[in-house]
């Protein structure tokens, strides 16, 4: 018998959640005026943007989960008052490769380093090889950013691609790492 | 100046909508070529679905990050292929896709030529910094090709593709600006 008690969505003091229209586009439009944050997450441009734009952007994002059938996408949400503190995704499955990009971000200051997204990437994890039944995933991290790189290494990810002077930033050219995962390396050490 | 668009055995053009639907309803049954050049599944379209589809990119009208030609052999002006380009304005970068249809012209040095007029037009006429390209580790033809047009290989992602119930890595490949002037100026000295 397998594990179906272990909940999937619920982590030790996050859980994985559905977006909320009403409240969460407040708070994103919060994490966008943040920029130092967008650059970490995004390759493109970073900008404010309002909570009717995000609002419009999970629309589109919920329409996209629907038709292309490779997206799962999660509010992170601290369980002790359902706040939001971050998102996580599974994106660009390919269903018969059994491969998909992960995305994770925790959005306010006060809520990182406090080991949120190591608890938000095990979920995920757990998530993509023993729901999705993928064989491997990535993730494109930026060279400057070096909280992800840290967490994605803690977790067995091998630095598998270096795409040189791939970002332009601040004047200068930046690599950018695409990390990997395979599901015999990730049972390993779970 | 030199002409874009002409190689040594090869020039670019953009076929009319019924040539290219004409060439790729043949062209999609060798899924020999679709495994070399897709991570997607093969699939067969009808003419009509091909031709709706580059009728639609017609109507869209041009868009600064995507630019498509298709190949002709200068020696039989033959139509036997195509290169696409997809354009990352912010970051100054290029990924290329390309492919040759017609099986007899394989491993004669017609991919190379192509991807000489494919770096000449993104470097010297978009003015990008880099161009990158992905291909499957069972493709060492096209490896070979690449390596010689001067692109380095960045990594590997490991065993991304099942094929045949095996799997099999994608290797990243890259040249960047600096590097192609260097070879330019090699070449003509």
């Amino acid at each position: 018998m397998f594990d179906i008690q272990t909940q999937l969505f619920e982590g030790q003091d996050i859980r994985f959640g559905p977006i909320d229209h009403e409240k969460d586009p407040e708070i994103e439009s919060k994490w966008t005026h943040d920029s130092e944050f967008m650059r970490m997450m995004e390759t493109t441009p970073a900008r404010p943007m309002s909570a009717a734009m995000i609002k419009k952007q999970y629309e589109k994002l919920e329409k996209q989960a629907e038709e292309n059938k490779n997206l799962y996408h999660f509010m992170i949400r601290a369980k002790v008052d359902d706040r939001l503190i971050g998102k996580a995704a599974v994106q660009w499955v390919e269903w018969t490769n059994g491969n998909a990009y992960l995305r994770l971000g925790i959005g306010a200051e006060a809520d990182r380093r406090k080991g949120y997204g190591t608890q938000a990437l095990q979920m995920l994890l757990r998530f993509a090889f023993a729901e999705l039944n993928l064989f491997r995933v990535s993730a494109l991290v930026p060279e400057y950013n070096e909280g992800a790189i840290a967490l994605l290494k803690n977790f067995g990810f091998v630095q598998e691609v270096c795409r040189r002077k791939s970002l332009e930033r601040d004047g200068r050219r930046w690599d950018l790492y695409v990390f990997g995962l395979l599901k015999d390396e990730w049972q390993s050490q779970a | 100046m030199t002409d874009l668009f002409r190689g040594e055995l090869v020039r670019f053009t953009l076929e009319e909508p019924e040539t290219v639907a004409k060439a790729e309803v043949r062209w999609q049954r060798d899924t020999e070529f679709n495994r070399l050049a897709d991570s997607e599944p093969s699939r067969l379209s009808s003419e009509k679905k091909i031709k709706d589809w580059f009728e639609k990119q017609l109507e869209d009208g041009f868009k600064p990050e995507r630019y498509s030609f298709s190949v002709r052999t200068l020696a039989e002006d033959q139509y036997i292929g195509f290169l696409g380009l997809w354009v990352d304005l912010i970051h100054s970068e290029a990924w290329v896709g390309l492919g040759i249809g017609e099986r007899e012209f394989w491993s004669k040095g017609y991919g190379s030529d192509m991807m000489k007029l494919c770096q000449g037009y993104v470097f010297a006429e978009l003015g990008l910094q880099r161009l990158s390209l992905g291909l499957f580790e069972y493709n060492p033809r096209a490896l070979r090709s690449y390596e010689k047009c001067g692109f380095q290989l960045e990594g590997s992602t490991r065993k991304d593709v099942m094929r045949e119930g095996k799997r099999y890595d994608s290797l990243w490949m890259s040249i960047l600006r600096d590097e192609w002037l260097q070879m330019q100026n090699g070449e003509n000295k």
